[in-house]
């Protein structure tokens, strides 16, 4: 297959970008999107041109780094899979596919279509820590967990933070993000002692970080490679506004 | 800062505020609509004429309407403040954009916006004029026995300091009253076809509005589960983005078409 690109150059954070146009020629369909890159990088560097900087780590679908805007939906057309896992058997030969980075003032363009997620960090190191005991493991029978609940938690915690939720906001939202890690813990009895603190310190990380709200539009969950419920979001709400209420801080 | 400005400015706090008086707004639609069918009573306006003066004179009614502008300018400016606050968070957009939800649940604030219009337009159309203008007087005679009612249009210039003069005619068992002709004013604007067009169409506007707001609410209010929520869905688009809407828009199409 013959592949048509444009794709988002951007020297650095400072500079501002544009799509710069690309042809890659012997595109075989059962390439990922990734491996696609790779060949037309290494032809770029070939013909001494700067290669595109992307980012990617496991090429498993599991570790949220790869992160491509591709003809409009983050991880491009395939539901409930990353960038990493698409393959171009998705496309047709000769299609000029459009890839930019994720949009938001939160994730500032590092380089092409690489953009600063450590504000995801920040949001994470805000929940805190999850109280465990040390010393030997405690029987598993110790703690009584109903079956429904831990599937809800483990869903949850299904996410891999790779953002494609704050892309697909038209707000540039976290609030899937931040729900999922919440609810994983909120769910569980060993989330308990910290639940509180942990709904409101990192619903205030993620306004400093410069997140929109939530519109209840539903496009984060539709463009989830890990397929994370909305119910998610509504827990979240539940646990601020319940924390916001009920913790002792006047 | 108090813990209650931080929750209520907070992301999650700005969106329960509009949750809440969004709510807030949906019953008022409810009420107004049932106290507006009486436009569709075909006796001279004797209902409706009579109901407009209650709801503006009865206090706990006029308090409560107050409030509800208020909120109403609340929801407006609040909503368009949040958007505006939403857009700084992507200040570079995508040149592709795929949608994978609702156009109207993108669009709550240009829906807002065109109610906002309406309800200005709405406004001094009707409110405005009611409580400023010199409207037509009309009495009504009412045979108590039978229940008959008799319209009288008072002669133009007419004009009492009271809204709703009463009197009773013991020897013809007979009670009188004048009061404003609301009704008269209604079914005079919507012999235009502009305005009941505009009004027909601000009814689509407040159809898409409600069809993503009411269960967005109830998100916003974290009311979700398996259990009830089926249950706000159905009631949002059934209820609040059909009945009502289709209930509303028929008042001025039966003025236009049958009065």
């Amino acid at each position: 297959m013959t592949i048509n690109l444009k794709v988002w150059k951007q020297k650095n954070a400072k500079t501002s970008g544009n799509l710069e146009t690309y042809k890659v020629d012997h595109v075989s369909p059962d390439m990922s999107f990734l491996e696609m890159f790779d060949v037309l990088n290494e032809k770029l560097v070939q013909d001494n041109k700067e290669p595109i900087a992307f980012d990617h780590d496991c090429r498993e679908g599991i570790c949220g780094m790869c992160s491509m805007y591709i003809n409009g939906q983050p991880h491009g057309p395939l539901e409930g899979v990353t960038t990493c896992q698409l393959h171009m058997r998705s496309f047709s030969d000769g299609d000029t596919i459009v890839v930019e980075p994720w949009r938001s003032a939160a994730f500032p363009v590092i380089k092409d279509l690489v953009v600063d997620r450590t504000a995801f960090d920040r949001i994470i190191a805000s929940g805190g820590f999850v109280s465990v005991n040390t010393g030997n493991a405690q029987d598993a029978n110790n703690l009584p967990i109903g079956k429904d609940k831990a599937d809800m938690a483990f869903a949850a915690a299904a996410c891999i933070g790779c953002g494609a939720c704050v892309a697909a906001c038209k707000n540039a939202s976290a609030m899937l993000f931040v729900s999922a890690k919440v609810s994983q813990l909120a769910l569980l009895p060993q989330g308990q002692p910290e639940r509180e603190s942990r709904a409101l310190n990192m619903v205030a990380q993620m306004d400093a970080e410069g997140f929109g709200a939530c519109t209840n539009t539903g496009a984060c969950a539709a463009e989830c490679p890990k397929e994370i419920s909305l119910d998610n979001i509504a827990r979240l709400n539940r646990e601020f506004l319940g924390a916001s209420i009920s913790n002792q801080e006047v | 800062m108090s813990w209650l400005t931080k929750t209520l400015t907070s992301s999650i706090g700005k969106k329960l505020l509009m949750a809440l008086t969004g709510l807030f707004l949906c019953t008022f639609l409810v009420v107004h609509l049932i106290g507006n069918l009486q436009l569709f009573k075909n006796d001279g306006g004797y209902a409706f004429n009579n109901y407009a003066v209650f709801m503006t004179t009865f206090p706990v009614i006029k308090i409560v309407s107050y409030v509800n502008y208020a909120l109403i300018l609340f929801h407006a400016f609040w909503g368009l403040y949040i958007t505006y606050k939403n857009r700084q968070a992507r200040p570079i957009g995508y040149a592709v954009v795929k949608n994978s939800s609702s156009v109207f649940s993108r669009n709550m604030a240009i829906l807002g916006t065109i109610l906002l219009v309406y309800l200005v337009v709405h406004m001094s159309d009707f409110w405005y004029r009611y409580h400023n203008e010199a409207l037509p007087y009309v009495q009504y005679t009412e045979q108590i026995s039978t229940g008959n009612v008799e319209t009288t249009l008072m002669e133009t210039g007419y004009t009492q300091e009271a809204k709703k003069v009463e009197s009773f005619n013991e020897e013809a068992g007979t009670k009188t009253i004048i009061v404003k002709d609301l009704y008269s004013v209604v079914s005079f604007s919507f012999q235009n076809i502009l305005l009941v067009l505009f009004y027909v169409l601000s009814m689509f506007a407040v159809a898409f509005h409600l069809f993503h707001g009411f269960q967005s609410a109830f998100q916003t209010l974290g009311w979700s589960h398996p259990k009830y929520t089926p249950l706000i869905k159905g009631i949002g688009i059934w209820i609040f983005a059909v009945l009502i809407p289709v209930g509303y828009a028929a008042m001025p199409l039966y003025f236009y078409f049958l009065k």
